[in-house]
């Protein structure tokens, strides 16, 4: 029985794990249809954000939860302004810019900070179940992605700023005529969505390793998650992070790491096929 | 057939490509150095597989993150069929035929469940990763297909050269050369033929705006279903022939060989067939000429080429280049036929 | 008029990789070779390599050169990308015509090399411990193989803490042969092997791997995790409250810096056996890490037993010249299968004729503060897997990669 307890809390972390990586690239992409191939490395220099602030003497929760979040959100806002803002629209030449913003970064990265930077452990213990040990950093990375989720869907839901926003995504011109201005949306938009890349490299710093290359292990599981889940930013990531999460951890229980990886692959081909445009397209549409 | 009817239908382009690649042949085997030659062929390998991405977005219109997946088994395809069969004309036969079966599968499987957009790229790129997690995990030695050992991250060394049908001598690096831009040649020429036809005006019709074109009683799906097979089959001779000049591994699997086709096919210009060729060279070259200059981290160089290259060149290579020189040429013409539209 | 785009373009190809031939090398210089990843991911691996590459070719150089002439290395960094190792293999071979190319960092590296290597006739040093079974004359391989490493860590930890042994291992060639090595070591030592799980590349969740080990209470752990996202297995390891409860050994921990990347919380106590530590205490290590700061500073990359190797590798080629008085490929050869010992930072290595690997000294350290101590050393262990399948000797013409079962 603790054995399936285990189990259970595994899933809620690799879900929790997924939900995180997701949600930057969805508010870009489900607000702004721009594909972000620089995703992977937001969430990089997130991470490196963290470890050198820590080095500097901060205390850990800031680096995580407002150093690393703010720092790649200025990032956000400049690459916004000087790139991102000439290619709305056109999701082809968005791909590309990005991708060559995720070179840039990697190389300016291997550059300066190399790989021997100095990580950081874990900020909390561990917890005991019946025989087994689970860390309980597990619990504050699921705690963070939930209040996130709720956060964003209060904020769509209930303020007139989630209004404005979703309207914009909805429609930019009919948004733009009843006087509200799309760029600027777009821009906080990105930098929010920014904000999320990084704030979730500041998380998982304590357990992966951070090195200029990271990035790449993440983009690929984050769009799959961001796209099965469909229009609706906050609803369609949570639906699509569990099911794909859920998949992922018991496969990988069941038999090896290898085939946990090919089933939520599999998974999100088999969602995608049955409901074609993402989970939300027909699942809760419309919902923020 | 009047001039310009063959203009129309592309033949000045497939006459200049047909004229570049015989000079090409003629002049370079005589004239450039050994790894030139073996340099430019594995880049014209790589031109075939940016022109089956160029083909199939471009003027299908399906925007696929998973061209490699058939890139990758056409290679190895090829490999198993060549170390197993041990001839190599029949082995080439299966690496265009089997990509070609999977896309025939798997496009099934797309279109018919009306799939598009993203959402269908999503799927291709799912398909490339399994591939590439499958295949990689094939190292031991019971993973073999008859004689063909799979190999798994190592790939499979020694993948057999070419060899002139029914001789069994291999090709050399000149011959090699000269059978890849003849290829490369004949891919771009097939590409253009393709699409002056009924079914290439089809395609594009159906890219243009799918619902119009089914009202007008073409039959979406299966146009779809058949570019996206005939791309499979073009990515998989590319397969073919990078097997030839490098070798078969897992990473033509990867995401990496992925964004590369996709990058190329953008900043040759979407919707073109030269220019993702053109790009794909020139990318090519400069990342290999970055590898040697060793003084700064090549992915901050071609990082910035991109952005700057997005900012002021869009739509591509190709389309800016034939604006240069339309305004070059014949300023006077490009503003008669604005005339001409606004009435 | 337009000029033919893909003549124009076929010229500038042509044009564009002539004046890298002969830029800035003297006439009668010897020009070697050397393809290492220093950008792209395997820049971890590749960086100390080519510092110790650098290193030994200057003392060579510094003490007269090799037949009186100086060497020039011609580096290539093929940004962790293989098509461009065929590539620059391609051209060190033919058109610049190296006397010998050191190079390769993964064994799907070599094999894209090896054959090029081999047609155009330019000799080869591989210098990374890789999974041992290539057979090939025009090869010379002077890393480590799990025969020398695993033979001894395994009775090791059999011996010191348990018979049960749960392995971890990345899941490609490297790995699979590995852990089969290590089950075949453990029973030899009278242990078992109670589980092996293999992990995709990218893998970067270890949660449900953590807590199926602590289903199987194995007494020891075995990994062979490589690259930045394995690294998260240590950090989640111990973010679980499990650093330290049950050993860890390994035959790839240190190789790419993990020893200083991860805090010492995280990662004191595991051990690893290699050919070679930078902590090593003797002599010619002391003089040799010495030489290392000197030449490249204090913040230099930490000496892998990959870079330990390469600089062997570059001393055995040039005990071959030394002998063989001539840069031919075969007279080199052949100098070198007639014995050649480089007195190495990590003991000797001394290349075995029929193999063309070497026989090395192999240490177990233990990770503690962001170093290793050393725990035990043994000396001159021989590649003995590769011996089991290859024999240069009897066939010269070999040329594959067998896979040792």
């Amino acid at each position: 029985m603790d054995y399936f307890l285990v189990v259970l809390l595994q899933i809620a972390g690799a879900v929790g794990n997924l939900a995180l990586i997701s949600v930057g690239l969805a508010v870009i992409f489900g607000m702004m249809r721009v594909i972000n191939l620089a995703h992977g490395e937001f969430i990089m220099l997130g991470g490196f954000a963290a470890i050198s602030s820590v080095q500097a003497g901060i205390n850990i929760w800031l680096s995580m939860l407002v150093i690393a979040p703010l720092s790649v959100a200025m990032l956000g806002i400049v690459v916004e302004r000087l790139v991102m803002r000439r290619l709305y629209g056109r999701m082809v030449d968005t791909m590309l810019a990005s991708w060559g913003l995720s070179l840039l970064l990697i190389g300016l990265a291997t550059t300066f900070f190399g790989n021997r930077v100095v990580g950081i452990a874990a900020p909390v213990g561990s917890f005991r179940i019946g025989d087994y040990s689970l860390g309980a950093y597990d619990f504050v990375l699921a705690g963070v992605v939930l209040v996130i989720f709720a956060g964003g869907y209060a904020v769509l839901r209930f303020t007139r700023a989630g209004l404005i926003a979703r309207a914009t995504m909805q429609n930019r011109e009919m948004a733009s005529s009843l006087g509200i201005e799309p760029s600027r949306v777009y821009a906080i938009t990105f930098a929010i969505g920014s904000a999320l890349s990084g704030l979730a490299g500041g998380l998982l710093a304590p357990i992966s390793g951070v090195l200029p290359t990271m990035g790449v292990a993440y983009v690929a599981k984050a769009f799959i998650t961001v796209i099965t889940g469909g229009a609706s930013v906050i609803t369609g990531t949570a639906l699509s992070s569990t099911l794909l999460g859920s998949i992922n951890t018991v496969s990988t229980f069941v038999t090896t790491p290898v085939l946990g990886d090919v089933a939520l692959l599999l998974a999100a081909t088999i969602f995608l096929r049955l409901l074609p445009t993402g989970i939300t397209g027909r699942i809760f549409k419309g919902a923020p | 057939m009047t001039f310009s009817a063959f203009s129309r239908v592309g033949g000045t382009h497939i006459a200049l490509a047909a004229i570049a690649m015989l000079a090409a042949i003629t002049i370079l085997p005589g004239f450039a150095p050994l790894y030139t030659l073996i340099n430019v062929t594995l880049y014209m390998s790589m031109g075939v597989f940016a022109l089956s991405l160029a083909l199939l977005w471009g003027y299908g219109g399906i925007l696929c993150f998973g061209q490699s997946a058939f890139f990758g088994l056409g290679a190895y395809a090829y490999a198993i069929a060549a170390i197993n069969f041990g001839d190599t004309t029949l082995a080439a036969v299966f690496a265009i035929l089997i990509p070609a079966l999977f896309a025939a599968g798997l496009g099934y499987f797309l279109f018919y469940g009306r799939l598009s957009d993203v959402y269908l790229g999503v799927i291709t790129l799912t398909v490339t990763l399994i591939l590439f997690k499958l295949i990689n995990s094939t190292g031991g030695d019971a993973w073999r297909i008859g004689e063909a050992r799979l190999g798994g991250f190592n790939g499979i060394p020694n993948t057999p050269l070419l060899t002139m049908p029914f001789s069994g001598i291999p090709l050399s690096p000149a011959q090699m050369f000269t059978l890849a831009a003849i290829l490369l040649f004949a891919t771009y020429a097939l590409c253009k033929v393709l699409i002056v036809t009924r079914f290439g005006r089809a395609v594009i019709a159906v890219r243009e705006n799918e619902m119009r074109a089914e009202l007008l009683g073409y039959n979406a799906k299966r146009l779809k279903l058949a570019v996206f097979v005939i791309s499979a089959g073009i990515a998989g001779l590319a397969g073919l022939l990078f097997a030839t000049s490098v070798f078969v591994s897992p990473t033509m699997f990867s995401l990496s060989m992925a964004a590369q086709v996709l990058i190329w096919v953008v900043v040759g210009g979407l919707g073109t067939l030269f220019g993702p060729v053109a790009a794909c060279f020139a990318l090519q070259m400069a990342t290999a000429a970055l590898g040697k200059l060793g003084l700064v981290d090549p992915n901050i160089v071609l990082g910035l080429v991109l952005i700057v290259f997005v900012v002021f060149v869009p739509g591509g290579i190709q389309p800016a280049l034939a604006a240069l020189y339309n305004r070059i040429v014949s300023p006077a013409r490009q503003s008669r036929t604005l005339e001409e539209v606004s009435r | 008029m337009k000029i033919s785009r893909r003549l124009f373009l076929g010229g500038t190809a042509a044009a564009l990789t002539a004046p890298w031939v002969n830029r800035g090398f003297a006439a009668d210089d010897i020009t070697i070779a050397s393809i290492y990843d220093l950008s792209g991911g395997l820049e971890i691996y590749g960086q100390p390599i080519d510092a110790c590459l650098d290193l030994a070719v200057s003392e060579i150089n510094e003490a007269g050169g090799l037949l009186g002439r100086q060497i020039k290395v011609q580096k290539y960094d093929p940004q962790s990308n293989i098509q461009l190792y065929t590539q620059f293999a391609t051209e060190a071979a033919t058109s610049l015509q190296a006397a010998t190319l050191f190079g390769g960092i993964t064994s799907a590296s070599r094999e894209a090399i090896r054959p090029i290597l081999s047609r155009y006739q330019t000799l080869y040093f591989y210098s990374p411990l890789y999974e041992g079974g290539v057979c090939d004359r025009n090869t010379f391989l002077t890393g480590s193989t799990p025969s020398q490493t695993i033979g001894q860590l395994m009775p090791f930890a059999v011996k010191n803490f348990g018979k049960k042994v749960y392995v971890l291992a990345a899941d490609y060639n490297y790995g699979q042969i590995s852990a089969k090595w290590v089950r075949d070591y453990t029973a030899q030592a009278g242990g078992e092997v109670i589980a092996a799980e293999f992990f995709p590349l990218d893998v970067t969740d270890f949660s449900a791997a953590i807590q199926k080990i602590q289903r199987e209470k194995p007494d020891v752990i075995y990994t062979l995790l490589v690259g930045g996202n394995h690294m998260s297995f240590f950090r989640q390891w111990a973010a679980a409250g499990m650093a330290g409860k049950i050993p860890i050994v390994s035959t790839s921990f240190g190789g790419g810096n993990e020893h200083i990347v991860l805090t010492p919380a995280e990662s004191n106590g595991v051990m690893a056996a290699f050919g070679y530590f930078q902590e090593i205490k003797s002599p010619a290590n002391e003089a040799f890490v010495k030489r290392y700061h000197g030449k490249f500073g204090d913040n230099a990359p930490y000496v892998t037993e990959h870079a330990s190797a390469t600089y062997n590798a570059v001393h055995h080629w040039a005990n071959g010249v030394k002998k063989a008085n001539s840069l031919d490929r075969m007279a080199i050869i052949e100098a070198i299968e007639s014995g050649s010992t480089v007195a190495g930072p990590g003991g000797p290595s001394t290349i075995d004729p029929k193999t063309h690997h070497c026989a090395t000294d192999v240490h177990i350290g233990r990770v503690k503060d962001h170093s290793f101590e050393i725990l035990e050393s043994f000396a001159n262990q021989p590649p003995a897997d590769t011996a089991a399948v290859c024999d240069l000797v009897a066939n010269p013409n070999d040329n594959q990669q067998y896979v040792i079962q």
